[in-house]
């Protein structure tokens, strides 16, 4: 499944995590680790949209299905390290969130960040997901053969 | 003689504070937050975000409840809403083949790898009013089995391994937009496929009838309808990567149409396709029909003259706040256009001696 760690390239694995995580949720997980770092904005939340696209036949050509909304921003650890951060819908307090995850997970605070905020959301996305496919799997059909009337 | 005149501003906005008060309605029931919208009236908000052509479920909410329900306005409120944000780019096309799918069916393969999974449906009620629903109460989970989680084949993919459907050869170049280049004729049909996923549900609905009961007939079945979830992917320039910024709950639909045959190739199933925000399978359906019939020229058939092959006439008929903007706009005041029209009339009944008519009546 595409929401599983990607080894090759982890930011992008926790910076999908982050942008998937429900209202308010980042927020407060971050809270749990303790008091936030110092930084400077590099570019303010802003509330934005993006051109969803699809393809032609799911395979083909592409064309553009509609926009979404998404907030982003950009930040600078006292210490140097750019956080950056894309989330859907308008969630500037959530954007900040993110981008301080990212930024700290680059520091030496990545291990406590992991185990406190990433993993909790991974396993709470998976846990929804599987909830969801679960009725999903009670609603299909078992089909069954009456008994033919030909002997 | 025309005389301009001002006023009606203290008539407005009395109009609009009467607007509010009737829109919040009895004050002794309690106010509907937009929430409960969001929760409960799902589909409605599913068909503002797919013709208002912006997911966020929030905003569309919002924007049903300062509409009172009227889904145009609705719809009006979210693309005006729309046109403020800056875009910060465009994702890469999604995959609908790694959706996770809330309901899979096909009709016209039983037994297919996945499985026939209704989901929530309306499919199979009986359509009798239930009256335990104007009580408040409690719903019962609903039953669940253990989870299958891996992605789920296209119907087309098995059809393709015997050559006997058309393919969707993968391309990229990139679509043209109408939301940024006016729309104009011929249309490809990446603009075509953008057109009908945000257009009328009701219109393209009655077009896509219209296919069915003969005009354009090419016999459709549903191959496959799933409604699930997909992430969203947009390359971040800053970081040099694409990562997930979200995730949509979308409606695909593909038909299997008529064969088509030539010299050079044997018959084989044509398609059809529909891809629309939110849970909106009949939009799909429909879509899908619809972009199908606008295939006739690229396809060698016939142009029958049907409305569902006219590009030119689905395309602009077809976006219903291009529909309302221009149809409700004769409502408002139009005094001096009909000032012109009036003098002209009275004129011409002066050239054909109305006025001698009248007096022999007399």
């Amino acid at each position: 499944m595409k929401d599983s760690l990607d080894e090759n390239n982890p930011r992008k694995a926790w910076m999908s995590v982050l942008a998937k995580a429900p209202e308010g949720r980042v927020p407060a997980l971050l809270d749990t680790v303790g008091e936030r770092p110092v930084f400077t904005w590099l570019r303010a939340p802003e509330v934005g949209s993006t051109m969803i696209r699809g393809r032609a036949g799911g395979t083909g050509a592409p064309f553009n299905l509609g926009e979404m909304t998404v907030t982003r921003c950009a930040l600078t650890l006292a210490t140097g390290e750019v956080g950056h951060a894309y989330v859907q819908g308008r969630r500037k307090v959530d954007a900040e969130a993110a981008a301080l995850v990212d930024a700290m997970m680059q520091t030496e605070a990545a291990d406590l960040l992991r185990s406190s905020v990433l993993s909790p959301l991974e396993e709470e996305q998976a846990a929804a997901k599987t909830a969801r496919a679960a009725k999903a799997a009670a609603t299909k059909v078992d089909f069954f053969t009456m008994v033919r009337g030909e002997d | 003689m025309y005389v301009a005149v001002k006023g009606g501003e203290r008539a407005i906005e009395n109009a609009h504070a009467w607007l509010a008060e009737e829109r919040r309605g009895d004050t002794n029931v309690p106010d509907l937050s937009v929430v409960q919208i969001r929760e409960q009236l799902t589909l409605a908000v599913n068909r503002v975000m797919a013709e208002g052509s912006l997911y966020d479920p929030d905003l569309a909410a919002l924007a049903i409840k300062q509409s009172r329900g009227d889904l145009i306005e609705a719809i009006f409120l979210i693309r005006a809403y729309r046109t403020t944000l800056p875009r910060f780019g465009a994702s890469l096309p999604v995959d609908t083949g790694a959706m996770s799918c809330d309901r899979r069916i096909s009709a016209t393969f039983k037994d297919l790898p996945g499985g026939q999974v209704l989901g929530p449906t309306f499919d199979y009620t009986h359509r009798l009013l239930d009256f335990k629903l104007a009580a408040e109460g409690d719903v019962p989970a609903a039953p669940t089995r253990e989870a299958e989680l891996g992605e789920v084949p296209h119907v087309t993919d098995f059809l393709n391994r015997e050559g006997l459907i058309e393919e969707a050869p993968r391309q990229d170049t990139p679509p043209p937009d109408l939301t940024r280049e006016p729309l104009e004729m011929p249309a490809e049909r990446a603009l075509r496929l953008q057109a009908l996923t945000r257009s009328d549900e009701g219109f393209t609905l009655g077009l896509a009838y219209s296919t069915q009961r003969g005009y354009a007939r090419n016999h459709a079945f549903v191959g496959e309808l799933r409604i699930g979830t997909v992430p969203v992917e947009m390359d971040i320039p800053e970081l040099g990567f694409a990562v997930e910024i979200g995730e949509v709950t979308l409606t695909e639909c593909e038909t299997v149409n008529q064969f088509m045959g030539s010299k050079s190739e044997p018959p084989q199933f044509t398609r059809g396709y529909g891809l629309v925000f939110g849970q909106t399978e009949r939009k799909a359906i429909s879509m899908a029909l619809v972009d199908r019939a606008l295939r006739w020229e690229e396809l060698g058939e016939e142009n029958v003259g049907a409305p569902a092959q006219d590009a030119e006439f689905v395309l602009y008929h077809a976006d219903n706040i291009q529909a309302t903007g221009f149809l409700e706009h004769i409502k408002l005041p139009h005094y001096v256009d009909f000032q012109s029209e009036l003098e002209l009339v009275r004129k011409l009944r002066r050239e054909a001696g109305a006025d001698q008519v009248q007096e022999a009546a007399e």
